[in-house]
């Protein structure tokens, strides 16, 4: 096929297009984070971290922050183990009923996250508990574990019976056969699934609105009520560290695996 | 004298399984003596590796019991059964070397890690491939793969080896020298092995006893010259090398032979082995290279020798033989396989065929 004739070049020029649309807000978002003036306006007169240092001072961002840190940790850690172990058993065994709890526990994909966010907060009622930090996770945790689910099946499929077999004909147990075969084979899966998890709690904001309470507020649902007041600089600085920290999670585990299989091998 | 003959290390009693309404095994007895190779052949979905996987532990008969050495083993774990299994596709670990991986059943069995390193050590050389145990199952030829999964299996001294199609995943020249070596490799460790397959030369050369199956019921059990030369039945005699069936019945009976009048008119003799009588119809079996193919006018030597004129047909080099098409004189078309000790005959000439009486094997007509 010839690159240089007409239909390349709108081809070409339709994706650069695409790109710019796409990336321009952010590209923004981040440039005016180091503006010092109070206004975002073009073209910049400096560059400064002021806003970041107001960023570091202002308490209510701090705990929102470690809110979020910690909200996004456990949930990868709840979804991932309740992954793996429903994985195990859809893949690895058969039981009554098994297609029908794969698809509930997928549905929350499908599902509108206002219907889940309101149906939980029904659920709480109907329990008559009030809102915590419990709910949050319980919430994240339903919301993250259908992407967790899908990465660890697809792999385990691919994970043939026979190495846990020959690990069982050996006299490893059931449990060591776990530990000794079928986790290391499934780490990559279980690492990006524990990645999805976080990164899909930490950046979750339509259903969080609904579970939060003023002091389990997450950065997103922080940003939101900041926006809803004024529009600060802060707010940018603060995107800018959300998108730093949201692309640079999955390089830096990206990173550490080839790292990791490379000193094995 | 059934006291003084030893107990076999396996016992099959009774065994069956079935998938829901679907027979795996149908009622099965079956013993296996120590030290021995025994072969489970049979086309795919006869049953054998259900058998094979129920000795392993990994599937549970529905009916029956399984003993290893004398002691019923339906209810103990995999992992507590002492055995070695090698899988079709080697199964070694991936993530694991070499070294790790022969040395895994060790971890479970109370070894030193000096005594682990030995054996592991010694079990690498025994498979021919010392020096490997820092590389990943990845850096190694098939053929070396299989060799490490059987030095995994023989390390922790299993009381059975079970190899389910270990040689299929092979190529052909590899697969007859790994065959070889797994066999010299049973032999010399003199450790009872069960080996599923379904190539029949791989059957009939490594083992000590053959277990033919068809559609999860036993056909006939016994040595390989038996279960090839004798065999019970149809499945069994065309499963097992390249065979001409003739249908005819018995016309005369004597002390050495039968005369058969065969479906084409011809009469042939066969060996009496005292099975049939006068009148029986009967299914003859003649092995493609049981035949002997001779110039026309060639006459034979020995009045017993069954003899018939034929055309040539079809044929094809086959390099070190050569497969022939003949049609006899009715009609009746047979395949023969000749070493070519005269000459290769061209197609449309016209040929003797002879066969003696002790080559033509006698079953009963299955309804």
């Amino acid at each position: 096929m010839r690159r240089s004739s007409i239909g390349w070049k709108l081809i070409r020029l339709h994706t650069i297009l695409v790109y710019i649309f796409m990336f321009t807000p952010i590209v923004v978002v981040i440039v005016l984070a180091f503006n010092p003036k109070q206004f975002g306006i073009f073209p910049m007169e400096g560059f400064s971290f002021r806003w970041f240092v107001k960023l570091a001072q202002n308490d209510s961002i701090i705990d929102a922050f470690k809110n979020s840190l910690i909200l996004g940790g456990l949930t990868a850690v709840l979804s991932t183990s309740i992954g793996i172990m429903a994985a195990l058993a859809f893949i690895r065994f058969d039981f009554r009923g098994k297609n029908t709890i794969n698809t509930l526990l997928l549905s929350p994909i499908m599902i509108p996250e206002v219907v889940l966010g309101v149906a939980l907060l029904l659920f709480l009622r109907f329990l008559q508990q009030p809102k915590s930090f419990a709910l949050l996770l319980i919430g994240h945790v339903v919301l993250t574990l259908p992407y967790v689910l899908l990465i660890v099946q697809a792999r385990l499929v691919g994970i043939k019976k026979e190495y846990e077999e020959a690990a069982k004909s050996l006299g490893a147990n059931g449990f060591q056969t776990f530990m000794e075969v079928t986790f290391p084979l499934l780490l990559p899966a279980i690492l990006a699934g524990a990645l999805f998890s976080f990164t899909i709690s930490f950046d979750d904001i339509t259903a969080t609105l609904f579970w939060a309470t003023a002091e389990n507020q997450t950065v997103p649902v922080k940003i939101f009520s900041m926006l809803r007041n004024s529009i600060s600089p802060e707010i940018n600085a603060l995107g800018t560290v959300m998108i730093v920290m949201t692309v640079a999670t999955p390089l830096l585990a990206g990173y550490l695996s080839r790292k990791f299989t490379n000193l094995k091998a | 004298m059934a006291t003084s003959k030893k107990q076999p290390l396996v016992q099959f009693k009774g065994i069956m399984k079935q998938y829901g309404k679907v027979t795996a095994v149908e009622k099965m007895d079956f013993d296996i003596e120590e030290g021995s190779l025994v072969t489970l052949l049979g086309p795919s979905g006869c049953g054998k590796t259900t058998l094979l996987r129920m000795v392993a532990g990994l599937e549970d008969p529905t009916e029956g019991d399984i003993y290893i050495k004398g002691v019923r083993i339906n209810d103990t774990p995999i992992h507590k059964r002492n055995l070695g299994m090698i899988f079709q596709n080697y199964a070694l670990f991936p993530h694991k070397t070499i070294f790790d991986n022969v040395a895994f059943g060790l971890k479970y069995r109370n070894v030193s890690k000096d005594q682990i390193r030995e054996k592991v050590m010694q079990a690498l050389e025994m498979v021919r491939l010392p020096g490997v145990e820092n590389r990943m199952p990845s850096q190694l030829s098939g053929g070396q793969q299989q060799r490490i999964a059987m030095a995994r299996a023989i390390v922790i001294e299993p009381d059975v080896l079970l190899m389910d199609e270990p040689l299929s995943a092979l190529d052909e020249n590899l697969r007859e020298e790994m065959r070889r070596e797994v066999d010299n490799l049973q032999q010399m460790l003199g450790v009872t092995t069960i080996f599923v397959t379904h190539d029949q030369r791989e059957a009939l050369s490594m083992s000590d006893k053959i277990l033919v199956m068809k559609a999860g019921r036993k056909q006939q059990e016994g040595d390989p010259q038996t279960v090839y030369n004798q065999p019970v039945n149809h499945f069994v005699a065309d499963f097992l090398g390249h065979s001409n069936f003739i249908k005819g019945q018995i016309v005369d009976v004597n002390k050495e032979h039968v005369h058969v009048q065969i479906e084409t008119g011809d009469l042939l003799i066969a060996d009496n082995k005292n099975t049939f009588n006068l009148g029986d119809r009967v299914e003859l079996v003649v092995r493609a290279q049981r035949f002997d193919l001779v110039d026309e006018d060639e006459i034979t030597t020995k009045q017993e020798m069954n003899s018939f004129a034929g055309r040539i047909k079809d044929r094809s080099y086959m390099g070190g033989e050569v497969s022939y098409f003949i049609e006899l004189g009715t009609g009746r078309e047979i395949h023969i396989i000749s070493m070519m000790r005269t000459r290769i005959y061209s197609i449309g000439e016209k040929v003797r065929v002879q066969v003696a009486p002790h080559h033509c094997h006698l079953l009963a007509i299955e309804s």
